[in-house]
């Protein structure tokens, strides 16, 4: 169980840290990185898991579906758009290993 | 068993950040997105095993598996097939995705709470539902918002829609939504119609408040939605008490905002003008300077001598590149130059394509390499050496009126100086102005020549032009 000020806390760090990660990316990186969040926050999954798991009644369990459905579809879409992207970038940067330090 | 899962839970959102942190470099992103991936399976894997989950309820395990089974395959398969270029509104699709998910959660917790009453309501404490409702809401906006924005990048929905007293309904139905999450929040027990009507408002709100937004600004608010659905997971973390979803949500939602500060920034439009009003509306009257001179045409050979004979040569691509699909021909009209000798390189304005880094995408998936990319502080001093800057499918990020011009409306906005290269050739389709709809003085410059035609003909006489030489 996160008690009341311990959930505080975390949320405050998680917030700053979210900052400091992505704070120096270059441009070409943003949709990528737009898409990569995208995908992490796809971790809804899990809770809709929990909420389809506990759900009883017809009207419960009709949303939880719902919820458990599209959750994955953000999780799965997430990952696979940002991946084909990425894979883009892979191409080229065989070619040029050290421009990826430069930008 | 409840251990194992919160050590996975917890590598997770360590992995989560690692992985986050590797994508900003582009050497790293694409083992970052890997592991998170690796990361989401294992949370996704042991949470079949969480105590939450009452296996006992085996209707509730085959919704599960087959709620995930079609979801992933629906994503997986449009994942796979859209077009590089279709891209940002497919993020805006998965994105909405996840802003239903954490709004559905919400939903259950809630209907739960309606049909259950106080007993529920002992464990779970006024904060907690606060939190669902405002998840909820928050969910609930990013899904149709993201729904609308998905229609408009598509081209199912052409016009920006406003309707008479649209701030006004706006705020009527914030309020209302906010009235009905009150009553949500704290009723004992809570009312099942109170809860119905809150997400229908909110939904609706969602849908009203992406409706006046024009498709140019569309980027900066698919990254608002990306940071608010990021931020509702976190709020339904807290109520499902789970941390991954706490730290996960809430790393993306403040990333989230900083990169649409970015982007606002990179457009020179303040997220609240890309908000609460459209382009034309704030910046229709602004007095239109008078042009100086006229379109001068070249034809394609013409241009393609003068590119040719040049030692070197700045490319600008723009959005109408992109819908010409002409990525392609120009990375072969880029290595002809090459092999007669001429310095080729692309300038990218931030927004450039339909997000900033799009164009980059779709210039990677041609082959350029990337060390012929550059960015507009690393190249805007190149131009006053270049021979000919090559400007094609883009308008308002060349317009120098951004410079010189304080009345207009993209005055102040950060430009790529394609006016200072010895000549400009300018690829258009046709005659008419940017989208916001500003005569581009350079099109009327005397070192500037306009090639007209769709970008991917014009670029392919070009070819035919230099290999004619």
């Amino acid at each position: 169980m996160i008690e009341g000020f311990t959930a505080l806390y975390i949320f405050m760090l998680s917030a700053f840290t979210g900052y400091e990660v992505i704070s120096r990316v270059p441009v070409i990186l943003h949709t990528p990185l737009m898409s990569g969040s995208n995908f992490v926050h796809g971790i809804v999954l899990v809770g809709a898991m929990i909420a389809l798991g506990h759900a009883e009644g017809t009207l419960e369990l009709a949303i939880g579906f719902f919820a458990v459905a599209l959750a994955a579809g953000n999780a799965v879409g997430g990952y696979v758009a940002t991946v084909r992207m990425l894979d883009m970038f892979q191409i080229s940067k065989n070619k040029n290993k050290n421009k990826g330090a430069a930008a | 068993m409840s251990l194992a899962i919160n050590i996975v839970y917890f590598l997770t959102a360590a992995i989560f950040i690692i992985g986050l942190k590797q994508m900003s470099s582009p050497v790293t992103a694409h083992r970052g997105v890997v592991w998170a991936g690796v990361g989401m399976v294992a949370a996704t894997l042991v949470t079949f095993g969480s105590p939450e989950i009452e296996l006992g309820n085996n209707i509730n395990l085959v919704l599960m598996v087959s709620a995930i089974a079609v979801g992933s395959a629906v994503a997986w398969i449009s994942a796979k097939k859209v077009a590089m270029t279709d891209m940002p509104q497919m993020i805006a699709l998965y994105n909405g995705m996840g802003g239903g998910a954490a709004a559905a959660i919400a939903a259950v917790e809630l209907v739960k709470l309606s049909t259950h009453g106080q007993a529920d309501v002992a464990d779970h404490g006024l904060v907690v539902q606060v939190l669902a409702v405002l998840g909820g809401l928050i969910g609930a906006v990013s899904f149709s918002g993201s729904a609308i924005a998905f229609a408009k990048l598509q081209g199912l929905m052409k016009k920006t829609l406003r309707l008479p007293a649209h701030q006004l309904m706006n705020i009527a139905l914030f309020v209302a939504v906010c009235v009905f999450g009150y009553w949500v929040a704290t009723d004992h027990p809570v009312s099942a119609d109170h809860v119905f009507w809150f997400f229908i408002i909110a939904l609706v709100l969602g849908v009203m408040l992406t409706l006046p937004i024009g498709g140019a600004d569309m980027p900066v608010v698919i990254s608002l939605f990306n940071a608010l659905t990021g931020l509702a997971v976190a709020f339904e973390g807290f109520v499902l008490d789970n941390a991954a979803m706490i730290i996960a949500g809430t790393v993306v939602g403040s990333s989230g905002t900083l990169l649409t500060q970015l982007m606002a920034k990179a457009m020179n439009r303040p997220i609240s003008n890309v908000l609460f009003s459209s382009f034309g509306s704030d910046g229709g009257a602004a007095a239109e300077e008078s042009v100086e001179g006229s379109m001068k045409e070249i034809q394609a050979n013409d241009a393609a001598i003068m590119m040719a004979y040049a030692s070197k040569v700045i490319i600008v691509p723009g959005y109408g590149m992109a819908v010409a699909q002409a990525q392609h021909k120009l990375k072969e009209l880029e290595a002809l130059l090459e092999e007669r000798g001429v310095t080729v390189k692309y300038a990218i304005h931030p927004v450039a394509g339909r997000m900033p880094g799009h164009m980059n995408v779709l210039l990677a998936e041609a082959g350029v390499d990337y060390d012929k990319i550059f960015d507009l502080d690393e190249i805007n001093s190149d131009f006053a050496t270049a021979d000919v800057a090559l400007v094609i499918g883009a308008n308002d990020v060349v317009n120098p009126v951004a410079r010189s011009n304080p009345d207009s409306p993209i005055y102040g906005m950060p430009i790529l100086n394609a006016d200072k290269a010895m000549n400009t050739i300018v690829i258009k389709r046709g005659k008419g102005s940017g989208f916001s709809g500003i005569e581009n003085h350079l099109f009327y410059a005397d070192n500037t020549r306009m090639l007209y035609g769709d970008g991917q003909k014009a670029v392919a006489e070009l070819i035919a032009g230099v290999k004619q030489l």
